[in-house]
């Protein structure tokens, strides 16, 4: 299952609904202001850490590129074009935006 | 009306408190028109969406249109699966008595009144969101 | 595959319709199908032919109706929410007695169960919103 997340996890419980509800195996993709959630050194980074152990992460680098972070997004997570967004819809029984 | 054999899983989930934005009304109206469609139907409520259910709510001095009685519709709609985030109720200091008792009437079991919430936790709505064809959000 | 669009927001306010732009440009240049682009909430907004953004900025309703017409792609308004939001096409504006209409080239107004007709015809949904 793709999970869409574009809220920054400061702003909304959207990441951490997210975290709590995706099973393993699961895909997150983080978009629009959701790319701050995949920021390292922050006060969820020990939480989306954790999930990329058993759930795949996923960031929007045109996303994260306009906010000035792409280049400090957690290890492990992919960064993905607007291709790979599609693949991901494709490749994923169903999707999850958490508006 | 739904192509032969092709009966989807819908769930619509409600995350937003009612009121303060139009979403919670909004959602209602398409569960409502989704009704006709004869598709197996869901409603989850989480995080501030289970604020939508609370009884007893009088909006005459905000001047808005008070829409509690539309849920209580639902079963008439044949829309009775309503699940609920327990702990989003409990981190709100809320519980299933503070909730509007939704109830439909089952035909197969002679019309007998059952309720039509299910509290649930986020394993089981983890469960629930991946047996479902459509995710409608709001 | 089939993918049906529904987008909860308007344009300039929210990224929502910048991303579900992006991304239905993204899959019809892959070779997948839209069957729908479905404007929901504020996301009507996205039909007006009124807006006038500068010219240093992008054209949100324009670069839609663009798409529409080079791809045949189907963007629906929602008629409730249109209603709502002042989003009216020449039949509105008969039926309700309105001076004008607004709806911009490529949108056409229409019921919910254009949305769940989507749903149910296409393969995925994908929403954006806030």
């Amino acid at each position: 299952m793709l999970h869409i997340v574009n809220k920054s996890p400061f702003t909304t419980t959207s990441l951490e609904s997210c975290l709590r509800v995706s099973k393993p195996g699961a895909t997150i993709l983080l978009i629009e202001d959701g790319v701050y959630g995949a920021l390292d050194g922050s006060r969820v980074s020990a939480a989306v850490r954790a999930a990329l152990a058993d759930r795949t992460v996923c960031v929007l680098g045109v996303d994260a590129a306009a906010r000035g972070i792409e280049g400090k997004v957690l290890d492990g997570i992919d960064v993905v074009d607007y291709d790979g967004f599609v693949d991901l819809v494709a490749a994923n029984d169903g999707v999850q935006s958490w508006l | 009306m739904s192509e032969a054999g092709a009966t989807k899983k819908f769930l619509y989930i409600n995350r937003k408190a009612p009121y303060g934005t139009i979403y919670a009304w909004e959602s209602l109206e398409v569960v409502l028109i989704g009704a006709a469609f004869e598709q197996d139907v869901s409603l989850l409520f989480m995080d501030d969406g289970v604020y939508q259910l609370i009884k007893g709510m009088d909006t005459k001095g905000i001047g808005m249109k008070n829409f509690s009685a539309t849920y209580s519709a639902l079963g008439d709609y044949d829309v009775n699966k309503i699940y609920v985030d327990k702990d989003a109720l409990a981190e709100r200091g809320l519980t299933l008595e503070d909730l509007q008792h939704l109830v439909w009437e089952d035909e197969n079991e002679d019309w007998a009144e059952k309720d039509s919430i299910r509290l649930v936790s986020r394993d089981e709505i983890a469960g629930l969101l991946e047996e479902q064809d459509v995710i409608f959000n709001f | 595959m089939k993918f049906g669009i529904m987008v909860n927001e308007g344009p300039y306010t929210h990224q929502a319709s910048d991303s579900a732009y992006f991304f239905t440009k993204a899959a019809l240049d892959k070779g997948h199908e839209i069957f729908r682009v479905f404007f929901y909430h504020d996301g009507v907004q996205n039909g007006t032919d009124f807006t006038t953004p500068p010219q240093d900025d992008r054209n949100v309703v324009k670069r839609w109706s663009e798409l529409a017409q080079e791809h045949d792609l189907d963007l629906v308004l929602c008629v409730a929410a249109a209603q709502r939001r002042g989003l009216v096409d020449e039949d509105e504006q008969k039926r309700h007695g309105k001076d004008g209409h607004n709806v911009a080239p490529g949108f056409r107004i229409s019921g919910l169960g254009q949305l769940i007709e989507a749903g149910i015809q296409a393969d995925r949904l994908v929403v954006f919103g806030d």
